[in-house]
């Protein structure tokens, strides 16, 4: 049913144009959908209802199968749904955890609107993008434009086109069927012969170009994975220009041009207020203190033990013979350059002033650190007081003990 | 052409048993396709929009100024300052956020109601959703300060080795909003294919052909492309009702998680979508007004459309003093003097005045419209409707600004003042809203044509009843 056509209405050579289909034109909603039911019933299959609006029941007189549509929104939309909560998982529980007050890395009360969103974020584009894929649109070219009434059909005009196209298709039957449908006018509708074609360098060019395109994010990808020894390409440079001042420096914002401030007049940093040398220095008129600035008594003495067991026992033994578990252990494993503990008992250390051994403790000696930053001065106190008893005990002679208890002592059978 | 008088047509009869027109007599589908295509296709739109166009473009100017002053200098040119680090900009954002909602509404939750009177405002409204939510966007992305690094917000996989913590409800803001402007636009944009070939089947300039013609996608009508298309709009109405009350309640999420008095209020989600429903419909009733005057649309916009729209205006400023009565209440009954004392302070502290403009604006002036006469005169309602409007503006600045300017510590309480940056964007805002509002009433069907035949008695033949 191909008839070519040369038809030149305004002298121009058009090209050669073959005939589409018939386009029939009704009066009212309801003549094309009785003429539709008519065009169904006579077995057409390539044929198409045009309205300027969408009419009720006419996928029942045509009998359109219902679309997929949904199906493919239900799939988009369980898709986001997943994507939406695996993203979420996996970021902030597994690749990249961290603590906000306390709550669990991942709690699905907090990950639901993220959920939502995306899942209602998919189904939208595959409502959106579904319906033009399944109307084959944008499609900017059809036959039936081609009839000049046709343009009414997006404001006041109903239509009928059938196809050339299909089986059933015959010039004046069909335009028969149609006219005894009701229609007002048939119009037979062209095509160009041959479907224009993208042109062959077009069609490579835009091949090579989408390869091109694929080079930097691979090169991208690449960049960050391979190891470098120089800091990576980045966009954003905030982060490696920081305007600040140097400590000391020269400043522009004051009149005196110092970057550092000094201290706001009568202000006093934290813990600064050590006016009292014995208590935080140990020393009394530039002179190691003999005696302790807190009181001496069971209490206190019983906090040392404490205290002493748990910051210096590791070291220095539970008895400070400088046998700790820390000595033992680096002598097993015959560790490089390890320095014994010394033992609390030797003359030298037991002779020191009690304020001697609070610097010890506060600023550490050699090998041994400082413990200003772990224990608390009057702690530190306490130690001392524990370790004076330590060595008296370590090294007491019998007039140290109560005369009552003497005789006790002096009948224990000596060991061999 | 702005002709106050009240029609002699009326369709705004209460009578359950006569179903009222939703357009004048004697419209068929020709008519409609003139009425609306004629705004457009006039060589020259009335001069009124040429004045308003000019004042809308100058505003619009002075926005995009303001941004670069802005992002070149330091958001330190904004008022904003501990305590009250969320000021106008967030105000703004969730004011023009919330006029979105009533776009959504009519089209999406309308529609799945079948109240076929939004066919003739549903396309304007939508528009108003996508400008709106344009508005809204730009604050709290200006509000972060370093503007080039706003892809931070979204999951990359970048060198950084970071992700965002998808538990905060900022994060869930960012997503909400950016999916509800997509998803706005895509039904806004599938909803006009149909009358956008209408107009380009009309075109006769080659540049309006064209540009039609390529955004029409070659619709034509067909009833296999129709059938698929209406499931398409079904779904996409089915999508966004959730969605819209989902991003009002995750804007109010922003507030409610944090734990400062007068924010930590589970109401909040309800309350903020009935806020925003409410502030929408005062904005699609400010803009429709004149534009049904302008554009000589009062054949399909009918008074009766406004009425119904004012009807919601009434119910949802109810359910706000509703939940104004009740933040009351529940600062109250929960013995927390932070709480008792946030709401003391917005009554009679340094704002009260603020707080009674709110009270006023939103719970007492909607009154009005329990009386015929003031739902059914365009010009009372759109006084109505701007007050509401100031009202709802001002209760996102209680809600923010208030709050936080008194936290837990009286030492660093602080009166928040606006800068001259702050009052420029904010009118430059409105600005960039009518240019946009403005362009879409030249350039584009006003009127959802093909709806509006849908539901003409005509299209439904004889022996047809509803
Ligand atoms: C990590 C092991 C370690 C711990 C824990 C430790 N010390 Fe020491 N201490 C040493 C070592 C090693 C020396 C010997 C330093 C040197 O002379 O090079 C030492 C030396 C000393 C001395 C002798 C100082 C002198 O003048 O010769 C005293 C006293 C002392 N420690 C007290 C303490 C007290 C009290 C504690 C608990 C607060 C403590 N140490 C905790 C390792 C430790």
């Amino acid at each position: 049913m191909i008839e070519p056509s040369t038809s030149s209405t305004n002298g121009l050579e058009e090209p050669a144009t073959v005939i589409a289909g018939l386009v029939a034109e009704f009066r009212t909603p309801d003549a094309l959908k009785a003429a539709a039911t008519k065009v169904r019933d006579a077995g057409y299959r390539l044929w198409d209802a045009h309205s300027p609006f969408p009419i009720h029941g006419m996928e029942r007189a045509m009998g359109i199968r219902p679309t997929i549509l949904p199906w493919l929104v239900f799939c988009a939309g369980l898709t986001g749904a997943a994507a939406a909560l695996l993203l979420q998982w996996w970021t902030n529980t597994i690749d990249y955890p961290f603590l906000v007050s306390g709550k669990p890395f991942f709690s699905l009360p907090a990950n639901i609107p993220i959920i939502f969103e995306l899942m209602v974020l998919l189904s939208a584009f595959a409502a959106f993008g579904g319906v033009l894929v399944l109307n084959l649109l944008p499609e900017y070219r059809h036959p039936a434009f081609s009839v000049k009434r046709f343009a009414r059909v997006t404001s006041d005009g109903f239509f009928i086109s059938i196809a050339a196209s299909d089986p059933k298709f015959d010039l004046s039957a069909t335009r028969a069927l149609l006219e005894s449908a009701g229609a007002v006018a048939v119009d037979v509708c062209y095509a160009p012969a041959e479907a224009p074609r993208l042109p062959g360098v077009l069609k490579w060019g835009l091949v090579v170009a989408a390869l091109l395109a694929l080079i930097p994010p691979l090169w991208i990808a690449r960049q960050r994975q391979i190891p470098s020894d120089v800091p990576r390409l980045h966009i954003i440079q905030d982060m490696d220009f920081q305007p600040r001042y140097q400590a000391q420096g020269v400043g522009r914002f004051f009149a005196d041009r110092r970057a550092t401030r000094p201290p706001v007049p009568h202000s006093m940093a934290v813990g600064g207020r050590q006016l009292d040398a014995h208590f935080y220095q140990g020393q009394i008129d530039g002179q190691w203190a003999t005696t302790f600035p807190i009181p001496v008594d069971r209490e206190t003495m019983e906090r040392g033990r404490e205290r002493y067991n748990i910051y210096c026992a590791p070291c220095h033994g539970l008895a400070g013979e400088g046998d700790g578990m820390t000595h033992q252990r680096a002598v097993a494993r015959r560790e490089p350059g390890w320095v014994q503990p010394r033992s609390l008992h030797v003359s030298n250390v037991r002779e020191q002033p009690v304020g001697r051994l609070f610097h010890t403790i506060t600023h550490g000696l050699n090998t041994m650190s400082g413990y200003a930053a772990q224990i608390p001065v009057a702690d530190r106190w306490a130690i001392v007081l524990y370790v004076r008893a330590l060595q008296r005990s370590q090294n007491a002679v019998l007039d140290d003990v109560p005369t009552a208890l003497r005789p006790a002592l002096l009948q224990e059978p000596t060991k061999p | 052409m702005s002709s106050v008088a009240f029609p002699a047509f009326d369709n705004t009869s209460d009578d359950p048993t006569v179903r009222a027109p939703l357009t004048t007599p004697g419209q068929n589908f020709q008519t409609i396709t003139e009425t609306v295509c004629r705004v457009v296709e006039r060589p020259r739109p009335p001069l009124g929009w040429y004045i308003a166009f000019a004042i809308a473009v100058a505003w619009t100017g002075v926005f995009f100024l303001l941004v670069v002053y802005l992002v070149s200098t330091g958001i330190g040119v904004w008022g904003n300052n501990v305590p009250v680090a969320w000021a106008f900009d967030i105000v703004n954002f969730v004011f023009w956020i919330g006029i979105g909602h009533a776009g959504t509404l009519i089209s999406a939750i309308l529609f799945l109601f079948r109240q076929k009177w939004r066919t003739s405002i549903n396309r304007a409204a939508e528009a108003m959703t996508i400008f709106a939510v344009i508005c809204a966007g730009l604050f709290p992305a200006l509000h972060v300060g370093r503007v080039w690094v706003e892809y931070w917000l979204f999951p990359y996989p970048n060198q950084m080795g970071m992700w965002p913590n998808f538990r905060s409800p900022l994060v869930w803001d960012v997503v909400a909003v950016s999916t509800y402007g997509t998803v706005s636009l895509l039904f806004w944009y599938l909803g006009m294919i149909p009358d956008l070939a209408t107009l380009r089947d009309r075109a006769t300039g080659t540049v309006r052909k064209l540009l039609y013609g390529l955004f029409a996608l070659g619709w034509r009508g067909s009833a296999r492309q129709w059938h698929r298309y209406e499931r398409a709009y079904l779904l996409l109405a089915a999508l966004s009702t959730p969605l819209v009350l989902s991003v009002h309640s995750v804007v109010s999420t922003d507030f409610a998680v944090a734990q400062l008095p007068g924010w930590h209020v589970t109401l909040f989600p309800p309350y903020f979508v009935a806020g925003a429903i409410f502030s929408g419909f005062a904005m699609v009733v400010t803009l429709m007004v004149p534009a049904r005057a302008f554009f000589g649309l009062k054949d399909l916009i009918t008074i009766r459309h406004l009425e119904n729209m004012n009807k919601f205006i009434l119910a949802t400023g109810c359910m706000v003093g509703y939940a104004y009565a009740l933040e009351v209440f529940a600062s109250w009954y929960s013995g927390n003097q932070y709480e008792w004392f946030a709401m003391v302070n917005r009554a009679v502290g340094p704002y009260a005045w603020c707080y009674w403009t709110m009270v006023f604006c939103n719970v007492v002036v909607p009154q009005l419209f329990w009386f015929k006469s003031w739902r059914t005169s365009p010009w009372r309602m759109v006084l109505v409707a701007v007050l509401v409007n100031v009202g709802m503006w001002m209760e996102r600045f209680v809600i923010i600004v208030v709050s936080l300017s008194r936290d837990f510590l009286p030492s660093s309480w602080e009166i928040y003042k606006p800068t001259w940056v702050d009052l420029g964007m904010l009118a430059g805002s409105f600005g960039l809203f009518f240019t946009l509002f403005l362009l879409f009433c030249r350039y584009l069907p006003m009127v959802a044509m093909a709806e509006v035949k849908a539901v003409l008695p005509a299209a439904h033949g004889s022996g047809h009843r509803h």
